[in-house]
């Protein structure tokens, strides 16, 4: 592992705008503690130990072979991937490279054809129940124009631990007024969810994940389309949940915020080709697997 | 006072506005979230699938609302099914569906011996509601809007994010399927009142009023109701005294009512809007796209799919 200015595990990170867009990453917090080294290419890994039934706690997810097609179209081939808790795992990869699928796989959205997905040693319908599971959609994905205020939308973080009516009661009352303090976005409650800078709109969306509790975070291009401060911003807060324990798994193709924001990096070009620390994955050999020759 | 107490001493005219608020209130909140996901059209198909099903219904003596729901649910799967296993839009599939089963329930009417007016299904027969029709439309009423407003807080996440619903354990294909069994028993309240041609438009024109009235889903579900109540009461009215199709009369005051709202909203009326956007432009968040809901997105390459 690179970056020997790298902090202890557990060791507070730095606070937001001391980061300012376009300085050396503020290192990508490899945690001594868990060594295995995630730069080992999961095939080999699987090489190594193909009898193990039970995958080994300590991952939160844990892809293995996994394929699935839309019709005729053959989105992910044979795809590993295994990311510990705690880690930030960036998706690096063109458009319809299968990013999103992956992280679709990964909800237990979409059904695979064949290969097996696991989240925390479970299914993930198991995650889903818990609450475990966070998504975080793309921008574009969302109604901005739908009448919920920006406490409403948090709110709905709750609901996976709460009754069938989804009545509020005081914890759930506490843990949303916690997330928006959290992300800054307290004062502006009330706000309706679309009246918001396309900062402030990605921050209510992890906050409504900070008050579910979720351990495993999925971000859709969060990056897609913000300013450089809201990047810096936004990388901090996640950084921040994986130092707390969380797990963050998050699709880009913007190769500038990866250093940051990531402790490893998946190559995505129909399957995983690679998957590393984000000093090796960003060499230009590694990137032109995936982006073709000439970038970087 | 006279005038409005005059037409309370007919028992037909009592009856005829107690159905109308009543499908018309339960129409208004079922509105909210059609309007929200961009159900605008599964309603119209929705309502207008049903006919076949009432008609078979009749013939066989079974309640009318379970042989709407059976052919709501056929029309849905149809729906889906073609636009799944086909190249065709969401919208030609809604299109061909709908048209065949309406006209499918119009040969069935022509064909089945009884006094069943086609004009009664088609427009309404507000005048002839019998007591157990009235029973049986209150008794709908308060089922169906039981369900709602207990599973509101869940349909509002699937209108809003369906995928956060998934992500957190609930289905929304069961979420969806049971707006749409809703949606199935409102249309056979309503068909009485307005006929199944209009029946549309209460379950569309109320919560696309609220909407331009509110940036607060609570407060929609309250105003849609309020002003759909207030429509059909003051529709009935008029009809009373104009001697006109109360059907009509009900629905051409809730497109009125939109009209006004539409030009005049506080919050979104395209005249005072227009003037306070002049005031406060800089402050007006960045373009706003409306995107499409995604159960109704007909496949991932056509992003603006079927919202209205």
């Amino acid at each position: 592992m690179i970056e020997p200015s790298t902090p202890p595990a557990g060791s507070i990170p730095p606070p937001r705008s001391t980061a300012p867009a376009g300085s050396p990453p503020p290192a990508s917090s490899t945690r001594p503690a868990d060594s295995t080294p995630p730069a080992a290419p999961p095939s080999l890994a699987r090489l190594a130990a193909p009898t193990v039934t039970e995958p080994p706690p300590d991952l939160a997810v844990d892809i293995t072979g996994l394929s699935v097609c839309y019709g005729d179209v053959l989105a992910l081939d044979a795809t590993d991937l295994a990311v510990a808790r705690g880690r930030v795992c960036g998706l690096v990869g063109v458009n319809g490279a299968g990013k999103t699928t992956l992280l679709k796989s990964v909800l237990g959205l979409v059904r695979p054809v064949a290969g097996v997905v696991h989240v925390d040693g479970a299914p993930p319908a198991a995650a889903r129940r818990a609450g475990r599971l966070a998504y975080v959609p793309q921008a574009e994905d969302v109604d901005w124009d739908f009448p919920l205020s920006v406490h409403d939308v948090v709110s709905t973080g709750r609901y996976a631990h709460q009754g069938p009516l989804r009545r509020p009661r005081a914890v759930d009352r506490e843990a949303v007024t916690r997330a928006l303090d959290r992300v800054g976005l307290a004062e502006l409650a009330d706000r309706q969810i679309g009246a918001l800078s396309g900062g402030q709109r990605k921050r209510a969306f992890v906050a409504r994940a900070i008050a579910q509790d979720a351990s495993l975070l999925l971000l859709d291009e969060p990056f897609a389309g913000v300013d450089t401060a809201t990047q810096t911003e936004l990388t901090t807060l996640l950084r921040e949940l994986a130092a707390a324990g969380a797990t963050v798994l998050v699709s880009t193709h913007d190769l500038e915020s990866v250093p940051a924001l990531c402790d490893e990096v998946a190559l995505v070009a129909g399957t995983v080709v690679d998957h590393g620390v984000p000093a090796r994955m960003l060499r230009p050999e590694s990137l032109a697997r995936v982006f073709g020759v000439g970038v970087a | 006072m006279d005038w409005l107490l005059e037409p309370l001493t007919y028992d037909f005219l009592v009856r005829a506005l107690a159905v109308t608020t009543v499908a018309a209130v339960v129409c208004a909140v079922l509105s909210c979230w059609l309007v929200l996901i961009g159900w605008a059209l599964m309603g119209d198909a929705v309502s207008h699938a049903v006919l076949p099903g009432v008609v078979l219904a009749y013939v066989f003596g079974a309640p009318f609302a379970l042989g709407a729901l059976v052919f709501a649910l056929l029309a849905v799967a149809l729906i889906g099914g073609l636009r799944d296993s086909s190249r065709l839009k969401e919208d030609t599939a809604i299109g061909v569906v709908f048209t065949t089963l309406f006209a499918l329930g119009l040969v069935l009417i022509s064909v089945t011996p009884s006094q069943t007016d086609l004009t009664h299904i088609l427009f309404g027969n507000l005048l002839g509601v019998a007591t157990a029709d009235l029973v049986q439309v209150l008794v709908l009423a308060a089922a169906a809007v039981g369900v709602l407003v207990a599973k509101r807080r869940d349909l509002t996440l699937f209108a809003f994010d369906p995928t956060h619903a998934f992500a957190i354990g609930l289905s929304p294909r069961r979420l969806s399927a049971l707006l749409l069994g809703l949606l199935a028993v409102t249309t056979v309240m309503a068909l009485q009142a307005v006929g199944v041609i209009l029946v549309v438009a209460l379950l569309i024109i109320p919560g696309a009023t609220a909407y331009l009235l509110t940036d607060r889903f609570s407060r929609m579900l309250l105003i849609a109701p309020v002003i759909a109540g207030v429509c059909a009461v003051v529709g009935i009215y008029a009809s009373f005294y104009l001697d006109a199709s109360p059907g009509g009369v009900v629905v051409l005051t809730m497109g009125s009512v939109f009209a006004l709202v539409y030009l005049f909203s506080p919050r979104h009326g395209v005249l005072l809007r227009r003037r306070k956007r002049a005031v406060d432009a800089p402050r007006k968040p960045a373009a706003r796209k409306p995107a499409a809901h995604p159960a109704t997105r007909p496949d991932a390459t056509s992003p603006e799919g079927t919202r209205a």
